[in-house]
């Protein structure tokens, strides 16, 4: 390890994985970095633990790449710890920024979800109806998990966070550009989204021309229900597409392989809460008689506004989120 | 619901409301001094076409334990269909503030025109009286789980 | 935020208005602690010259650069504050009001209860006001005609003063000819002077006036643009007969194949259906235009393509154009009045009065006709069955001041029933009854009429009348209308015989008022009539600018009043026009270019197609002129790119935080 060059640590949460898989996925580009770099800690691909952490200066590390929302203790202990060590912390990837897909489990309060898991899911067996417990003790030697905190949290909920870089995972050219923006020492305003784009996934989307003059939709479609035609805007044939509330810059992937946008990208700055303005447009723009069941009728292809509207968001909706303002 | 949670318990009500209808409406309640609810709160926009459904959210985020939604009946919006929209956005915001764990009963959207300020009264005292059965909101972030 | 708030709050005493119930010095005291609050007070009259003068004190003072006003409903005083604040040299703009005059100390029992509502009003004010910024406001020149809808005796009233003014008028009438109501009343109350006298005149000078377009028979169809810029489609009507050719001398009526008026093909409209007419007619002998007109739906060759047309060979001047067409006319104009008078409710809703069964029933418009030298009879007062009336009985208050119909009184009744009384006492001789629940002559030289009347020998009974009924009880009640009332003043139940029955009927707004209003954009109150912009201190105006109210078509009123408020209304529309510009309120969307994605969500929505697609630039763009302010754009933008001056997502948003972290005791 050279002296001279800037050190950063990868971390995960609470995540799929993804996210470590959408690094590695940088291929060649990684060895690139990795030269300018030095990674110290990683735990997915370098044998470095806790101690080694420890052991380094306060602020020594220059950025800290954390993916995953934050739902375990160990999470927390781990970030705040990732925190004091380094001079930026980057949350990465949609669950560290917005509480992700897992933090839909906000719903539902943490007893259900541990009883679900160890009694009521159906792949389980449990006829002692034995629970989770954070402390057993094995032969005279007491064992410790984590504790499951009552909520999944985004990260800058338990630490500061200087940027954030979306996507479920982010795209490898967003992590490059990320990384580039962040070593080209032109840092942007702290809190900023990076790597991605200042416009919705609209103006970067091949079928963005293709929209008809006046867009109005008659009644909403679930994609595995409906005939579309590729080729069309999605969301003019009234597939519920995401894009025109969320950040481009993933070059709209989905779209390209005939799936609208989900919004793991999350919202654009000026949006308040994701969710609300994608109720907006999605209801402003149903081209049918203002009667319940007529707007019912319509909505049909959304059955579950939550599940869609604030599928990578929920932990940072106006209603679930800690802070009121950002 | 019980006695404890509702007893002296003053609503914090929201209304965003048309400047085209309902404002004029409360202004006529006031000259014609009918005595409603004092803890319904107008806010005003232009038509209930302007209002975002942010600001619903943002109004229970703040501390309503209810938002009002009033604008012109169907056909009469000033802006021709302004609160068309407003409607269908309602319908969807509703649904989606059910599942978030919120009664949907504290989200409520009503008709009321220039001329019927006698209804302004009788609109804001049921909401408010409604809202006060309801108890406080307990919002998502605080609650542990829903309604 | 712009700039570093520097805010003055004033709290309205309103005399004892608002502090009669608030605690206004509460309130002050509570301002002054919020953040970004300077100064606070509190004031007896802030609207008055020495309030004014405070604000505009202060403003040099303290150097306030926002201004929020706690008093009364911003519909009445906003504009005085915002002249206030740019007297001092601050954009109009930084002001905002809390309405804690309407929304609180007139509707709130509790003092302290409305203490804490206005305290919550007033901290939303000065949560929103911190983001407001200045604004330009926006001059635009105003078009120097007026458009007048109706053309009774208010908008002929109204087009002479603005034609006489020297600006043009287009005078729009749905009938073929102009006059209204008023061309059916044979006298007018108090004076009983002969009403065609007084408004033939009118009419002709209507019709030969240079500046007036009479545009009768036609209808508005659609109306774009704001004031001073009213772009107005109307629809003409085909009358199958040319205009500028026809001199009215009636040789085509007299010549239509229909001879015996018993089989005239429908109810003559003007008499309202106490006669029939031909499919070819003139609506009334001083009809303006004195133009012929046919009706398709009963002229023989429009509807079955074969006539011997003996209307055409009659025609000395080739008049008759059985090839017209509709016609559709665009005006532009600055200022539009809307006097569309009144209808009668329908008397059939009422059947406890018979109308409609007995023949003997008749309604007040029809005796109008009756009376009328130009009606059916030539003003002999005559029943159905030819027989001249012995005894009469009037009955007001027809389904006026009514829980069950109109709670309203129809205020011209009463009179109106004394002018009839003392008409069909004169020209029959008979015994009259009048039927009143209250007597109100309130007008100039009413009270002196309606003692001239009583003074008449008409019998005046004080009482709601129960039934109308021709089941006889006695002898002498055969073959009678009986009217059964509890006389209040004789505390009695009383049943009086007579041979002619006339109800009062309430007045109503006219036939497509509703659809109107929609169509200029004006507000209705209650009972749907066009909705003043205050009663007392705008009572010309409605509450869309640039567009006035005359006549029965704002409430029921008589002649006076009517002609009053007509002269009223084209003195406002003169007053617009003659400024020569408009300053409209900035409170129009903008998109702001940087945050625009271009995805297109918002071109669909707005419903004066106020936003254009930039293909080239993939952005959205709102032309100004179009757009009307309310913001739907704003709504719905995915991109947080449209905002609306005025009504911006953080104002808006602040003011939600601000009314309720009050409440929150904060």
């Amino acid at each position: 390890m050279s002296e001279g060059k800037p050190k950063i640590a990868l971390y995960w949460c609470a995540s799929c994985g993804g996210c470590e898989e959408a690094v590695v996925d940088l291929a060649e580009d990684l060895l690139k970095i990795a030269e300018k770099v030095d990674i110290v800690f990683w735990p997915v691909a370098i044998d470095a633990k806790k101690e080694d952490l420890e052991k380094l200066r306060d602020g020594e590390i220059l950025v800290s790449f954390i993916n995953g929302a934050i739902r375990l203790s160990e999470h927390e202990e781990m970030v705040k710890l990732l925190r004091r060590k380094s001079k930026l912390i980057v949350a990465y990837g949609s669950c560290s920024y917005m509480g992700g897909i897992l933090s839909l489990a906000n719903l539902y309060p943490r007893e259900e979800i541990l009883r679900y898991v160890a009694m009521e899911a159906p792949t389980v067996e449990n006829p002692g109806e034995t629970m989770f417990k954070e402390k057993t003790m094995i032969n005279g030697v007491e064992l410790e998990l984590p504790r499951f905190l009552e909520k999944a949290r985004p990260l800058d909920e338990i630490v500061e966070v200087d940027y954030y870089i979306p996507g479920c995972p982010p795209t490898p050219q967003v992590t490059l550009k990320a990384i580039e923006t962040l070593l080209s020492g032109n840092l942007p305003p702290r809190g900023s989204v990076i790597g991605a784009s200042d416009k919705s996934l609209c103006n970067e989307c091949p079928l963005n021309s293709t929209k008809p003059e006046k867009l109005l939709v008659k009644k909403y479609k679930r994609l595995t229900h409906a005939e579309i035609d590729p080729e069309k805007c999605l969301l003019a044939q009234g597939i519920p597409c995401l894009g025109p509330v969320t950040r481009g810059g993933c070059n709209a992937l989905c779209i390209k392989a005939g799936m609208p946008c989900t919004g793991c990208f999350g919202p654009l700055d000026g949006v308040v809460d994701y969710g609300g303005k994608a109720v907006s447009y999605l209801a402003s723009i149903l081209d049918v008689p203002p009667e319940k069941d007529a707007v019912l009728k319509a909505l049909e292809g959304l059955p579950d506004p939550v599940g869609y509207l604030y599928k990578y968001s929920l932990a940072k909706s106006l209603l679930f989120r800690k802070r009121a303002e950002r | 619901m019980d006695e404890a949670k509702t007893d002296g318990f003053k609503p914090n009500i929201v209304a965003i409301v048309c400047n085209w209808c309902t404002y004029i409406a409360a202004d006529t309640a006031g000259v014609a001094r009918m005595k409603y609810s004092p803890y319904v709160r107008i806010v005003r926009v232009m038509c209930s076409g302007r209002v975002d459904p942010q600001m619903v959210l943002w109004a229970f985020r703040h501390g309503a334990d209810g938002v009002l939604i009033c604008g012109c009946h169907p056909g009469d919006c000033h802006y021709k269909e302004g609160n068309y929209k407003a409607y269908r956005r309602y319908i969807l915001l509703k649904r989606m503030v059910k599942q978030m764990g919120i009664d949907e009963r504290r989200l409520r959207l009503e008709w009321i025109s220039a001329g019927e300020a006698p209804r302004v009264k009788e609109v804001f005292n049921s909401f408010a009286e409604e809202i006060r059965s309801l108890g406080p909101l307990k919002l998502p972030v605080e609650a542990g789980s829903h309604e | 935020m712009v700039d570093e708030p520097r805010i003055g709050v004033y709290v309205c005493h309103c005399g004892r208005n608002i502090a009669g119930v608030v605690n206004v010095a509460e309130v002050a005291e509570y301002a002054s602690k919020l953040p970004g609050v300077v100064v606070a007070r509190d004031y007896m009259f802030m609207c008055s010259q020495g309030g004014q003068q405070l604000i505009q004190d202060d403003i040099r003072k303290y150097r306030l650069n926002r201004i929020v006003v706690a008093s009364c409903s911003p519909n009445l005083h906003e504009k005085t504050f915002r002249r206030a604040a740019k007297g001092a040299g601050l954009n109009p703009y930084n002001v905002h009001m809390a309405n804690i005059r309407e929304q609180v100390a007139w509707v709130t029992e509790d003092p302290e209860e409305a203490t804490e509502k206005a305290k919550a009003l007033v901290r939303g004010a000065v949560e929103r006001v911190k983001h407001h910024e200045p604004l330009e406001e926006k001059k635009v020149p105003v078009k120097d005609k007026v458009l007048i809808v109706g053309a009774g005796i208010a908008g002929i009233s109204a087009a002479l003063v603005c034609a006489n003014a020297g600006k043009t008028v287009y005078l729009v009438e749905k009938e073929p000819s102009i006059g209204g109501m008023m061309a059916r009343f044979d006298k007018t109350f108090p004076t009983l002077d002969c009403a065609s006298c007084i408004l033939t005149p009118k009419m002709n000078e209507v019709a030969s006036h240079p500046n007036i377009k009479l545009l009768t028979y036609s209808e508005v169809v659609d109306v774009e643009g704001y004031v001073g810029n009213f772009k107005v489609k109307i629809r003409k009507k085909p009358r199958y007969i040319k205009e500028d050719l026809c001199i009215g001398c009636g040789d085509c009526v007299e010549a239509c194949v229909f001879k015996n008026p018993r089989f005239y093909p429908k109810p003559d409209e003007w008499s309202l259906g106490l006669k029939r007419r031909k499919p070819i007619y003139i609506p009334f002998p001083q009809a303006v235009p004195r133009v012929a007109v046919i009706d398709p739906e009963a002229c023989v060759y429009l509807k079955y393509g074969k006539c011997a047309q003996t209307c055409v060979k009659a025609c000395s001047r080739n008049a008759i154009d059985f090839t017209q067409k509709e016609e559709i006319i665009d005006v532009e104009v600055g200022a539009i009045i809307l006097a569309t008078g009144y209808k009668t409710l329908d008397l059939r809703k009422l059947p406890q009065y018979g109308y409609g069964k007995y023949p003997n029933v008749y309604s007040a418009p029809e005796v109008e006709v009756l009376l009328n030298a130009s009606g059916p009879t030539g003003g002999e007062v005559v029943l159905r069955d030819g027989r001249k009336p012995e005894s009469i009985a009037i009955i007001h208050c027809v389904g006026s001041r009514d829980e069950k119909y109109k709670k309203y009184c129809s205020r011209i009744c009463c009179m109106a029933a004394l002018k009839l009384a003392h008409l069909l006492h004169e020209r029959t001789g008979a015994e009259i009854y009048e039927f009143y629940i209250d007597m109100r002559a309130f007008g100039k030289g009413y009270e002196e009429f309606y003692r001239r009347v009583a003074g008449e020998g008409v019998h005046l009974i004080r009482g709601k009348v129960s039934e109308i009924t021709d089941a006889a009880l006695t002898p002498e009640e055969e073959g009678k209308l009986i009217v059964r009332v509890e006389d209040t003043l004789a505390g009695a139940i009383r049943r009086i015989p007579v041979d002619m029955v006339v109800l009062m009927p309430a007045l109503e707004p006219a036939v497509g008022s509703r659809e109107l209003a929609k169509l200029f954009g004006v507000s209705v109150d209650e009972n749907s009539w066009f909705m003043e912009r205050h009663p007392k201190l705008a009572p010309v105006a409605s509450l869309t600018d640039g567009v006035f109210l005359a006549g029965c078509a704002q409430g029921p009123k008589d002649i006076p009043d009517s002609v009053m408020q007509a002269e009223g209304a084209a003195g406002q529309a003169l007053a617009l026009i003659d400024k020569g510009y408009v300053e409209l309120e900035p409170n129009i969307a903008y998109v702001d270019e940087e945050k625009c994605s271009g995805c297109r969500i918002c071109v669909g929505l707005c419903p004066f197609g106020a936003i254009e697609f930039d293909e080239e630039r993939g952005k959205a763009r709102i032309v100004e002129a179009l757009c009307k302010g309310c913001g739907t754009c704003a709504a719905s933008c995915p991109s947080a790119a449209i905002q609306q001056n005025l009504f911006k997502d953080q104002q808006v948003m602040a003011e939600i935080k601000g009314v309720l972290a009050a409440m929150r005791g904060g």
